[in-house]
């Protein structure tokens, strides 16, 4: 009984904290705009609107030796 | 070495372009053939007796829900990601013989493991567990093929010149783990010849046969995990991961909001899982899973909704494409659809509602507004866009292209209405009582009323099958008689008359 209990109440606090990480995670992508790699987050739609193999990449690797 | 320049390679994504348009005209003709076996029974017998085994309903329909799912869907899935992984990372298959080599290695498993499923299903082989029907040997199959796909998507991205992951490549990465871990603890099964006497004549006791590890309750529980997760990662994930990439690049617009992408991507993944006690509404499960089911289904509508919305939005500004591409068309559509399918599911999932809805013909009228409107049109979509690249030629006939889309679209609507009102017709009359508690209506009186409904679902699902054909028409003519393209179109896929 009391593992029963104790799962009911896992699952509500896990469920609480999962909507304000969800949450929290809204409010940091709208406020800071921009990733820790400093590239505002919707340059990333041109990765599909660039994407020919000769197009530069939004964020290049740091070694790029391949080409 | 040559000097010749790279370029992506698409020899895997054009193998698995054939299988997804092959398998989906097994399954969608089997589709219309279960349709009018269940508004005209005689069809069970059409090869008479003696073939009645092969040819009922119940032989059939594993063959239809299994050749769209892991047939046609799953299919459209490797396809798209042998294109899209190679292009949104910046890399070319051509540049790892290894994973070309792994590529057509799963290519051929897949087709092996098809061949085995169609086999074993046909002769009756069944484990008895919806869309988990196949026996334990097909399932070892299935994983190696699974593991595959995983090592050739982890192995390119290993070797890609964009640091960052395009948002599909998020769903796709979502997609190979989330039916990893569904189908890996649905699937986990006891052979029966470890715990039964020698076969007999019901092949129970066969070394291929197999039993669900979990019994009971259990079992619908972890069945229905399982049933409602293969639709998020098999019928929405994968099929977001393809709207992301394909409408953008046809319409050559950014996504209207890339951070309402990575959100509602979190959220689908947050929320999804819990959302499958709803399949178990009124039974004998706890009545907590019960209500998580229903809350979380309607919780559901915002993460869809949140992409359905942002690829609409897309095309803020540019309607006129919707209007002169049929292609468009297809994917704006599509997207309207799958809003459509995601607020009427958890509709569906409210208790109240659920009480007429359960077991009614309400729920496949659901299924297939989702699979025909939203999935279908997207997965066919993402084809187009991809012949004129893969085969370097223009699309053979745009024209052909717009019948299609209103065919299929009136098949569509056709199916879903048919079946909205036979299944509440259904669940009315199924509780429909007098004064004193006696049912009003017997089961054979429903089956009379719901007659010409049974008609009109298999007409429409008729036409959207002759739409499906004329789209693997076009896509032939396109690969051997549409005109030569010099270079690559950046955005709007280039048609012939």
């Amino acid at each position: 009984m009391f593992s029963v209990e104790f799962q009911a109440y896992g699952y509500f606090a896990v469920t609480v904290f999962m909507t304000v990480a969800l949450y929290a995670y809204i409010y940091h992508l709208y406020k800071n705009r921009k990733d820790a790699d400093g590239h505002d987050y919707e340059e990333y739609s041109n990765m599909a609107l660039h994407d020919g193999i000769e197009d530069t990449p939004v964020n290049s690797l740091p070694k790029d030796d391949k080409k | 070495m040559e000097n010749r320049p790279l370029e992506y390679d698409y020899t895997v994504a054009k193998m698995f372009m054939l299988t997804t348009i092959a398998l989906g005209i097994v399954g969608m003709l089997i589709g219309v053939i279960l349709a009018f076996e269940l508004a005209f029974p005689g069809i069970n017998t059409i090869l008479g007796s003696g073939l009645a085994e092969f040819t009922n309903f119940s032989r059939l329909r594993p063959l239809h829900t299994d050749s769209v799912i892991f047939g046609f869907t799953v299919s459209g899935i490797f396809a798209t990601w042998y294109y899209v992984g190679q292009r949104v990372l910046k890399v070319s298959m051509a540049e790892s013989s290894l994973l070309m080599f792994l590529g057509k290695l799963q290519f051929w498993l897949y087709v092996i493991t098809v061949a085995a499923v169609v086999v074993s299903l046909l002769a009756g082989e069944t484990t008895s567990k919806e869309y988990a029907e196949f026996e334990w040997p097909i399932d070892i199959a299935i994983v190696v093929v699974w593991v595959l796909f995983g090592v050739n998507m982890f192995g390119l991205i290993g070797l890609r010149r964009e640091k960052s992951l395009y948002i599909s490549v998020w769903y796709y990465i979502a997609t190979f783990l989330g039916i990893a871990m569904l189908y890996l603890f649905n699937n986990m099964e006891v052979p029966t010849w470890l715990a039964t006497s020698a076969a007999g004549e019901t092949h129970i006791g066969d070394w291929f046969h197999s039993v669900s590890m979990y019994a009971g309750t259990n079992d619908a529980l972890v069945q229905w995990w399982y049933g409602h997760n293969a639709v998020a990662f098999g019928f929405t994930v994968p099929i977001v991961a393809m709207i992301y990439y394909f409408l953008p690049k046809e319409s050559g617009q950014a996504i209207y909001s890339y951070k309402l992408s990575l959100l509602s991507f979190w959220g689908l993944m947050f929320v999804y899982l819990w959302a499958g006690g709803h399949h178990l509404l009124y039974s004998t499960v706890p009545d907590w899973v019960q209500t998580m089911g229903s809350i979380f289904s309607v919780v559901l509508i915002l993460p869809s909704w949140g992409s359905a919305i942002n690829m609409l939005l897309t095309m803020k500004g540019e309607w006129q494409q919707v209007a002169a591409s049929p292609l468009i068309k297809f994917m704006v559509l599509g997207s309207t659809f799958y809003m459509f399918s995601t607020l009427e599911g958890p509709i569906q999932a409210i208790k109240s509602v659920n009480a007429i809805a359960h077991f009614t013909d309400w729920i496949v009228g659901h299924v297939h507004d989702g699979v025909l409107g939203w999935v279908g049109f997207m997965i066919m979509a993402a084809l187009y866009h991809m012949a004129p690249r893969v085969f370097k030629r223009e699309i053979y006939s745009k024209s052909l292209m717009a019948s299609q889309f209103w065919i299929q679209t009136l098949g569509v609507v056709l199916y879903f209405t048919s079946m909205w009102i036979a299944g509440i017709t259904q669940g009315m009359m199924w509780r429909a009582h007098d004064e004193f508690g006696n049912l009003a209506y017997s089961f054979i009186d429903t089956v009379t009323v719901l007659h010409p409904y049974y008609a009109i679902r298999g007409v429409g699902g008729l036409l959207y099958l002759t739409g499906f054909l004329m789209f693997a028409y076009n896509i032939y003519k396109t690969m051997t008689a549409g005109k030569r393209l010099d270079s690559e179109p950046a955005n709007a896929s280039p048609m012939g008359a």
